[in-house]
């Protein structure tokens, strides 16, 4: 049964049996706050640390400032106060929106970012066949992303990112645009490349079905300015499988977390 | 639980990928496939024209404008003086040559001169403001009331001819490469920031490839007023030696040779078609493959 702690800076603790995750967080946030230049209040005193082979999600509803911390956590955006501890060339960032370049194909997008780090050539395109393999989009290699679906080119994305293999994964409501029925195969896509690369998993969404199925800990965000009020642990074993929805137990931690962010939104 | 009641996907076999292009299908590919109305349709607009051109010349232009018919010759009696006999055409070519010359050399700096300007000018906020309102000011100034001027202090060239070439066609080039090298998506601005890569690399790899469509638009709206200038210009440079189509034609104007005249004018319309062409063509090969409207 989930367990609640209100202890937003308590002592991580391995949900998932992982006997070879390192002591050390990946990234850590520390009283991170951040008013922009308007006065927007985006994000109050927020601390929370994620380590290797944990996936956290963060739900709360749009624009409760969730993309605010990925932008400060990627490093994109500095915060106001406080202090993000991560090793930036690790971070690898799944964006809102598939962001692929209109005039490349699926293959040279993947190849993208490898290519800007300077990769050589032979090796980026080694790498971009096997993640285009792992996100099943063998045969789409020579496609321009007006060919493609919505949910196609998210996993064009998240092959991209892949390349570089990351060590920390943030993920920006990236499944916010496709239908349910994609993004629940998305979700099984995520939750596999989860089980296999054993990454930092940082991901932002309005749905609480998708955190409870993708992660080890959800946090709730409050209404703006975001600050974490509620964090359950999510006790379900790695691989997980679709059915999982269907659990009983998976309904009781989603009705849980349902009434905090009510809690936190009324 | 057991599993055979729930299909699921494991990720990166082929089965998902199959599975999800079936749930989630791809937009489909347009066919390029050959239609006879692409060329009926033009055809008999065509016909319609130059029957109507043919009854103008017999009876339109005196029931209509009680003007002579031979103020607008036949179609027939235009091919064959102005392009059929040796001497006209080999004058309307020589001035189709000098005319394609100049606008071609004119459109070449304005596209050099132009794109350089919008770089520097999508590069700092500050440059931008520095140097768009003089281009405005070009633009808005009637290139037919600079002319004269150029005329007088430079003489009938091709230098001056091709200048006013630039002063009209370069104001497309620089306006649209800058709104195109601006026009990049904000998340993938975000992509190419955390990779940090260098000024030069973001311009090459990112806003240069997205203003491809404007930078094409640009350019084919530029073609088209080099002509035009290449023309006007030659109204007031006469006196010059490597006569234009304008020139040629201004002459046959003053020797009251009908055919001949609108020989020329058929002449430089076919240019500006070629060009609009060639750029439609250029758009298509560059672009197409990969932009939404190729047109």
């Amino acid at each position: 049964m989930a367990e609640q702690t209100q202890d937003q800076n308590g002592a991580p603790t391995m949900v998932t049996a992982m006997d070879d995750s390192e002591p050390t967080p990946a990234l850590v946030f520390n009283g991170v706050s951040m008013v922009y230049p308007d006065g927007t209040h985006a994000l109050s005193e927020t601390s929370f640390s994620v380590h290797p082979g944990e996936f956290v999600t963060v739900v709360g509803p749009s624009g409760c400032g969730k993309s605010t911390l990925l932008k400060i956590a990627s490093g994109l955006n500095p915060p106001t106060t406080g202090f993000v501890s991560v090793e930036r060339s690790k971070v690898g960032y799944v964006f809102q929106d598939a962001t692929l370049l209109q005039w490349r194909n699926v293959q040279h997008n993947v190849e993208l970012l490898a290519e800007l780090q300077g990769m050589p050539k032979a090796e980026r395109h080694h790498r971009a066949a096997e993640s285009i393999k792992l996100v099943g989009l063998s045969g789409f290699e020579k496609k321009y992303p007006k060919q493609l679906s919505g949910g196609m080119k998210m996993r064009a994305s998240l092959a991209r990112t892949l390349v570089l293999d990351p060590e920390v994964f943030l993920f920006d409501e990236p499944f916010g645009a496709v239908d349910e029925i994609t993004r629940e195969r998305l979700n099984d896509e995520v939750i596999g490349l989860f089980g296999r690369e054993r990454f930092a998993g940082l991901f932002i969404t309005h749905s609480i079905g998708e955190a409870v199925f993708l992660s080890t800990r959800v946090l709730v965000m409050s209404a703006r300015p975001g600050r974490i009020v509620a964090e359950f642990k999510v006790p379900f074993e790695y691989p997980r499988r679709p059915e999982l929805r269907f659990d009983p137990e998976f309904a009781n931690l989603s009705g849980q977390i349902s009434y905090e962010l009510r809690g936190a939104h009324a | 639980m057991s599993t055979a009641e729930f299909p699921f996907i494991v990720p990166g076999t082929d089965a998902g990928a199959v599975e999800d292009t079936v749930l989630d299908a791809p937009p489909p590919t347009p066919q390029d496939k050959f239609e006879w109305n692409t060329i009926i349709g033009p055809l008999v607009t065509f016909v319609i024209f130059l029957a109507i051109w043919e009854w103008m010349h017999r009876t339109g232009m005196r029931m209509l404008f009680d003007k002579p018919g031979f103020l607008l010759p036949s179609p027939v009696t235009v091919v064959d003086q102005a392009f059929l006999r040796h001497k006209p055409r080999r004058k309307l070519l020589g001035g189709l040559y000098w005319t394609a010359f100049v606008s071609v050399i004119g459109l070449f700096l304005s596209i050099v001169v132009g794109m350089t300007l919008a770089v520097i000018m999508a590069r700092a906020k500050w440059a931008e403001r520095a140097v768009y309102p003089y281009l405005v000011a070009l633009q808005a100034t009637p290139v037919l009331a600079v002319v004269p001027v150029i005329a007088a202090v430079f003489g009938g060239g091709l230098g001056p001819r091709i200048f006013v070439c630039v002063m009209i066609s370069i104001f497309p080039i620089a306006s649209n490469t800058l709104f195109g090298l601006l026009s990049a998506d904000k998340g993938q601005h975000d992509l190419f920031t955390l990779s940090e890569v260098s000024r030069f690399t973001r311009l090459r790899k990112l806003q240069f490839p997205s203003a491809m469509p404007a930078i094409f638009t640009g350019f084919r709206i530029a073609a088209g007023l080099a002509v035009v200038g290449a023309v006007v210009g030659e109204q007031f440079f006469r006196q010059g030696s490597k006569p234009g189509i304008g020139i040629v034609i201004e002459e046959y104007r003053q020797k009251i040779k009908f055919p001949e005249i609108y020989g020329g004018l058929i002449i430089i319309a076919g240019l500006g078609v070629t060009v609009f062409l060639i750029f439609g063509w250029l758009t298509k090969v560059v672009v197409g493959h990969w932009h939404e409207s190729n047109r």
